[in-house]
C-alpha cells in the first residue's frame, strides 16, 4: 500500500461518499462553526447533550474527503459517550494526527485518519472537526479556525 | 511523436524548448519517482540560472547598502540596483525612471496607492470601482481605505464565462468614481481584460486607474503608456525572479502630489525635529534599505525574458493552453471555470464529487504541482458557486508531458473516488 492509498483508505472514501450524521439538530445544545482558511473548508457541528452525555452529534458543511470523513467518523464515534471520555478521545486522536502516537486498537475506524501524517498540509483537514468538538465541549470560542 | 503533432504543438518537444528547460534547475527534479510537472506558475514561477547567478554575484560580491557609501562595493550595489530600475522602466515602457518604484510586490504596490493616493484624495461618498474577478490584494487595500475615508467599494460584475461585464462596468462609472482598480489578467480564471479600453472609459468618467499586472507580465509585453493607466503594479516572483520584490509604476504628476507611504531613511532630503523634507521621486516611496538583491534579480529576469523570442513563446503558451483545455475537457465530470475568449494560460476546474484539495494531493503523486483552493479570490468562487477550484497555470517552460501527467493524475483521482 503506498502513501496515497494509505491516505484514501476505503473507510475514508466511504464516509466521504455517504457521510453519517450529516445535517442539523434542532434545539442543539452546542453549535460550533469551524473553518479552514487555507482551503475554505467550512463545517458546523451540532451537539445534543443529556447531562454530560453526548446524546446526538451531527454536522454540515463543505470540505475535502479527509475533512468530511473525519467529521462523519467523529460524530459516529462520540454519540453516546460522555464528555470526559470524549475529551480524552480528542487528545488521543490529536496525538495520532500529529504523529506523536501510533494508532491503537481503541481507535477502531478512526485509525484510518492516521494516513494524513505523511501529508503535513492535510493534517488540518482531519483535525478541523476535532477542534470544533473540543471547543463545543469546553465552551471556548464559538468560531474555530485551523489557523 | 509524429511530425504533424510536433507541428501542432509548436516548440513542444523541440530542442528550443529543451534548451529553455535546461535553464531552470528546479524543473529537472523528481517528485518521488515521477518527473516534476510544475503547473503552479500563477502562484510563483521558477527561476532561471542567469537570475540565480545574478543573485549570487550581487549577494556574494557586490553586497553593500545603496545610495550612501563612497566605497567600491557601495558603488557597485548602487549601480546594479539602479540599473535594475532602468530595466524595469524599459520593460513596461514607463516614460521615465522617476515613476518606477521598487516595492515588496504587487500587494505592497497596491497598498501604497490605496493608502497614499486614496488616503489623501478620497472623500465620503466617493466610489472605488473594482471588478468581481480581483485578487484579494486588489480588494482589501481598497476596503481598508474606504473604511477610513468614507468612500464606497463597488464591484463590477462578471459573466458566466468569467469575463468582465463591460456594459455593467460602463454603467457603474459615474461622477463619484474616483479610482478604478482592475486586473489585467485574472489569477483565478485566466481572463485577460482589455485594460486600454477600460482605462479610457474610466478616464472619461474622471477616475484614476490602477492596473494589477501580476499575471500579465510573465506572459506578454506590457506598455503602460499605451494602456494609459495611472498606476501599474507587478511582482518579481511571478516573472522568474525571487520573492519580496515588485514594481509600482505611477504617473509622476500623481506620485509628486502623494504623501510618502512609509517614513525612514532613503526617502528624505533633510530631517530635523521640526520637519523633514522628502526626497525626489522615486526615492520618496522607498523608505529604508530596499531588497537590493531581489531587485537585481528582477532586473536579471527582465534580461532573461528579453533574450527569448517573444512571438515563439506566445505561440507556445497559446498552444499549451489549447492542449490543456482540450485534454481536461475530455475528462468525465470535469468543468472548467473561466472560459473567456482571451486568456493567459490558466485553467481552473472542478470535478464532480471530488474536492479540489483531494485532487491536489492525488496529482502530486504523479509529480504534478497545481494550486487548489480559493486562489485569494473568494468573490470569484462565490460567483461560480464553488468553495474551491483546482488550477493548472502554465509558463513558457512547460511542455505537453506536464499536462499529460496532470491528466493521468486526474484519471487516477476519478478511479480512486469512483
Amino acid at each position: 500500500m503506498n502513501e496515497l492509498q494509505d491516505l484514501y483508505r476505503e473507510v475514508i472514501l466511504d464516509h466521504n461518499r455517504s457521510p453519517r450524521n450529516f445535517g442539523t439538530i434542532e434545539n442543539a445544545d452546542r453549535v460550533i462553526n469551524g473553518v479552514n482558511p487555507l482551503c475554505g473548508d467550512k463545517m458546523t457541528l451540532y451537539l445534543k447533550l443529556d447531562g454530560d452525555l453526548i446524546e446526538d452529534a451531527r454536522f454540515e458543511g463543505t470540505g475535502c474527503a479527509i475533512s468530511v470523513a473525519s467529521s462523519s467518523l467523529m460524530t459516529e464515534r462520540i454519540k453516546g459517550t460522555n464528555v470526559d471520555a470524549t475529551l480524552r478521545l480528542f487528545d488521543d486522536v490529536h496525538a495520532m494526527l500529529m504523529g506523536q502516537s501510533e494508532p491503537n486498537d481503541s481507535m477502531e475506524k478512526l485509525a484510518a485518519l492516521a494516513g494524513v501524517r505523511d501529508y503535513p498540509s492535510r493534517v488540518k483537514c482531519a483535525s478541523l472537526a476535532w477542534h470544533a468538538l473540543k471547543s463545543a465541549l469546553t465552551g471556548s470560542d464559538e468560531r474555530i479556525s485551523t489557523e | 511523436m509524429n511530425a504533424s503533432r510536433s507541428n501542432e504543438l509548436g516548440i513542444t518537444g523541440s530542442e528550443q524548448l529543451a534548451a529553455i528547460r535546461r535553464q531552470f534547475p528546479a524543473l529537472a527534479q523528481q517528485v518521488g519517482n515521477k518527473p516534476l510537472a510544475y503547473l503552479d506558475n500563477a502562484a510563483s514561477t521558477q527561476v532561471p540560472q542567469s537570475v540565480l547567478d545574478a543573485i549570487q554575484t550581487q549577494q556574494g560580491l557586490n553586497h553593500a547598502n545603496v545610495h550612501r557609501a563612497v566605497h567600491m562595493l557601495g558603488e557597485r550595489a548602487t549601480v546594479s540596483y539602479e540599473s535594475a530600475r532602468d530595466k524595469a522602466v524599459d520593460f513596461i515602457n514607463a516614460p521615465s525612471r522617476d515613476c518606477v518604484v521598487f516595492t515588496r510586490g504587487t500587494t505592497e504596490s497596491i497598498n501604497l496607492v490605496a493608502a497614499s493616493f486614496g488616503g489623501s484624495t478620497l472623500k465620503p461618498g466617493d466610489e472605488i470601482l473594482v471588478s468581481a474577478m480581483e485578487h484579494h490584494s486588489n480588494i482589501v487595500p481598497w476596503q481598508l481605505i474606504a473604511e477610513r475615508t468614507g468612500a464606497h467599494l463597488v464591484p463590477a460584475p462578471i459573466t458566466p464565462e468569467g469575463e468582465l461585464d463591460t456594459d455593467a462596468y460602463a454603467r457603474l462609472l459615474n461622477e463619484r468614481t474616483r479610482i478604478v482598480a482592475l486586473t489585467q489578467a485574472s489569477n483565478a480564471l485566466g481572463t485577460i481584460n482589455s485594460v486600454k479600453d477600460l482605462t479610457a472609459k474610466a478616464h472619461d468618467a474622471g477616475a484614476v486607474v490602477v492596473i494589477d499586472g501580476a499575471q500579465a507580465v510573465p506572459h506578454f509585453r506590457v506598455d503602460v503608456q499605451d494602456i494609459g493607466c495611472d498606476f501599474y503594479a507587478f511582482s518579481g516572483h511571478k516573472m522568474f525572479a525571487g520573492t519580496g520584490t515588485g514594481i509600482l509604476f505611477g504617473r509622476s504628476e500623481l506620485l509628486d502630489r502623494m504623501p510618502p507611504y512609509q517614513g525612514g531613511g532613503e526617502m528624505i532630503l533633510t530631517v530635523s525635529f521640526e520637519s523633514s523634507q522628502y526626497n525626489a521621486l522615486p526615492y520618496k516611496f522607498e523608505a529604508g534599505t530596499p531588497n537590493i538583491t531581489g531587485s537585481v534579480a528582477l532586473g536579471a529576469a527582465i534580461d532573461y525574458l528579453g533574450s527569448l523570442d517573444a512571438k515563439l513563446i506566445a505561440n507556445h503558451e497559446s498552444t499549451l493552453l489549447d492542449y490543456a483545455t482540450r485534454q481536461l475537457s475530455a475528462i468525465d465530470g470535469l468543468r472548467i471555470i473561466g472560459t473567456a475568449n482571451n486568456k493567459v494560460p490558466v485553467v481552473s476546474f472542478v470535478m464532480d464529487d471530488i474536492h479540489a484539495h483531494d485532487l491536489g494531493t492525488i496529482v502530486n503523486d504523479e509529480g504534478v504541482a497545481i494550486r487548489t483552493g480559493h486562489h485569494c479570490a473568494m468573490p470569484v468562487m462565490d460567483y461560480f458557486g464553488v468553495a474551491a477550484t483546482a488550477r493548472a497555470s502554465l509558463a513558457f517552460y512547460n511542455h505537453e508531458q506536464d499536462i499529460d501527467s496532470l491528466v493521468r493524475g486526474l484519471c487516477r483521482a476519478r478511479e480512486l473516488f469512483g
